[in-house]
């Protein structure tokens, strides 16, 4: 008797409960996650200190002096010390989180969008179209990621866009896999079926079934290959195969102060601690996401 | 199970020759010429086709695949434009360097993240849980050749205890006293990324078996903790095998960076040298041999896995 009298009290309740949807749920609970919170303001307040880079870098991040190379930390003028040419190191560190973040990030987003098409498109034909694009995909899973960027990378040549050509087609086999177990998985659910008898064409049954139920798994991979892509995009920098010299770009000043160790190895050392942070709090808040969408818990 | 081994080593056959392909190809889309590491750019044209029909880069591309693949299959793969020296021998003695080291690191992280992982697991939610899942979080995030130079700064510079660079003397590494202090750095470094990747799926590993009936079965039945253990442990192991036997390969493919960091000479060195001397049958040459170790590692866990798992017997 209770329930049907909930029954029939649900249709005057339901405005209340549509404010409480699901992504409103997943704010509220992120909201409540200080280690989460905490990440993602390190992440903003980099990306904000990238961005208005101009506005408040103490100093120009070409202009070097050759008197004042290797300067330590905490020197006069110099917050964070100066590097091999004399440049200002706090000024490097701001200005490189732009390419380190763009070449950390853009890589992701890109392969979510080439890699989510590709897996639904695969996962809801199925057959032999699946069978085609899963097995070319194979044969990408049988690089290691770190080679297989290196080689791309290394036959393009250095420079900051074959450098993201390299880091996108690394990830898009990998998000493609994800996009495309979940579509075959969905494919397979009554609804889908439901709307088929209704009459809703294959792109009109994607859109509206599929995408909302596939795009969610998919981004919270996505999010934790954030890390992953900052440190190898880095790590080519590193190697001389991303973004030039004279740039400012965190891999490569790690790479241009390494044989400045045996003089000045804390300077030395604060752009990888700037790929260390930023990485730790991509991870963080990729992890964060993923508890706050997964709604069993 | 003898279907399931046959099928699987007949699909690695396709896999292995796309990887010869894509290797090949690889080398094929870089911009300029193959032959300016040896010819100057002022030779005469009749110099530069006498070189290119030498090195046979003047015919077709489906036939230099064709013959780079018959070659490669006997054993030959061709003779480095730079050093002339044969490919073959120069990537044979620079697996073994990064073997040993991706051996070692595999070993330690493995057995660090199992270890890390598996009391986490136990202790789910509590004080032990969170450090190690800090320690493995850090593990997946720490740009490892930034940590190699950390660690380099502290135990070679700073405290002189280890040596900073190369494999120890003669270049090789073995396994004896004189070059074992040089593996340390490296191999810790490297061991990182495993480490925290292991911690991770053995945590969630156990905490997920923990929870099923069968182990609240077991200690209804009176079990001491050691012997469920054993079952957690026969439980765990498929998907430990999985992960951890696939380390080794992702460790041998990425090792440049801390080979680049250590000066350490093996296959990376290699790798280096090859992309910034265009040095093209090198670059072909160790991206095939890394790859198809690669395919064959990946070839031996999925085998492996109806061996541990009785399970996968049946089907």
């Amino acid at each position: 008797m209770s329930l049907a009298l909930d029954a029939g009290s649900t249709p005057a309740t339901l405005p209340a409960q549509r404010s409480r949807g699901y992504w409103s749920r997943v704010l509220r609970r992120l909201s409540r996650d200080p280690v989460t919170l905490a990440c993602a303001a390190i992440l903003l307040l980099i990306l904000l200190a990238a961005v208005f880079a101009p506005l408040i870098a103490p100093a120009d991040p070409f202009k070097g002096s050759m008197i004042k190379r290797l300067q330590p930390i905490g020197a006069e003028g110099f917050l964070l010390g100066t590097d091999e040419l004399g440049r200002d190191m706090l000024t490097r560190l701001i200005y490189g989180g732009r390419q380190s973040l763009l070449m950390g990030v853009l890589p992701v987003v890109l392969a979510f969008g080439i890699g989510t098409s590709i897996g639904v498109i695969a996962g809801y034909v199925g057959g032999r179209v699946n069978m085609v694009i899963m097995r070319t995909l194979d044969v990408f899973y049988a690089f290691p990621s770190v080679l297989l960027a290196v080689a791309i990378s290394g036959a393009l040549g250095a420079g900051l866009n074959n450098c993201l050509l390299a880091l996108t087609l690394v990830f898009v086999p990998q998000v493609t896999r994800v996009a495309e177990s979940v579509t075959t998985q969905v494919r397979q659910l009554d609804y889908i079926e439901a709307a088929r008898m209704s009459g809703a064409g294959p792109w009109m049954i994607v859109r509206e079934q599929v995408l909302g139920n596939v795009l969610g798994p998919v981004f919270v991979y996505s999010t934790g290959l954030i890390s992953v892509c900052m440190i190898l995009a880095s790590g080519l920098s590193f190697l001389g195969l991303g973004v030039k010299p004279p740039e400012p770009e965190w891999g490569l000043m790690l790479n241009t102060l390494r044989p400045a160790i045996f003089q000045n190895p804390l300077v030395a050392a604060l752009p990888g601690a700037m790929i260390f942070i930023t990485s730790i709090c991509f991870n963080l808040l990729a992890d964060g996401i993923r508890s706050a969408m997964d709604i069993r818990s | 199970m003898f279907a399931y081994i046959i099928k699987r080593l007949l699909y690695a056959v396709p896999i292995a020759l796309a990887v010869t392909l894509v290797a090949f190809l690889l080398v094929h889309i870089a911009p300029g010429d193959a032959l300016n590491a040896i010819a100057p750019a002022d030779a005469p044209a009749e110099t530069i086709a006498a070189l290119k029909a030498a090195y046979g880069l003047d015919r077709p591309l489906p036939v230099q695949y064709g013959l780079w693949l018959g070659r490669a299959l006997q054993g030959d793969l061709g003779a480095s434009i730079a050093s002339g020296r044969s490919v073959t021998s120069e990537v044979m003695v620079a697996v073994g360097n990064t073997l040993s080291l991706a051996g070692v690191a595999a070993v330690i992280g493995v057995l660090a993240g199992c270890v890390l992982g598996g009391i986490a697991g136990y202790r789910h939610g509590g004080w032990v849980d969170r450090i190690a899942t800090f320690i493995s979080v850090i593990g997946v995030s720490v740009p490892h050749y930034w940590l190699g130079l950390v660690l380099t700064i502290v135990f070679s510079i700073s405290l002189g205890w280890l040596p900073a660079m190369g494999a120890g003397p003669e270049g090789g590494w073995f396994l004896d006293g004189a070059h074992l202090p040089y593996i340390v750095l490296p191999a810790l470094t490297m061991a990182v990324v495993p480490m925290g990747i292991l911690t991770r799926t053995v945590r969630a590993v156990v905490v997920d078996i923990l929870a099923q009936d069968f182990v609240q079965a077991l200690r209804a039945k009176g079990l001491g903790n050691r012997r469920i253990f054993r079952h957690v442990a026969k439980n765990a192991a498929p998907t430990v095998l999985a992960v951890a036997g696939l380390q080794l390969g992702y460790l041998m493919g990425g090792s440049i960076l801390i080979e680049t960091v250590f000066a350490w000479p093996g296959t990376g060195f290699l790798l280096n040298t090859a992309i910034f001397q265009r040095d093209l049958p090198l670059l072909q040459g160790t991206l095939l041999v890394l790859c198809l170790f690669f395919v064959l590692l990946n070839l031996l866990v999925d085998i492996a896995q109806p061996f541990i798992d009785p399970r996968m017997r049946r089907t």
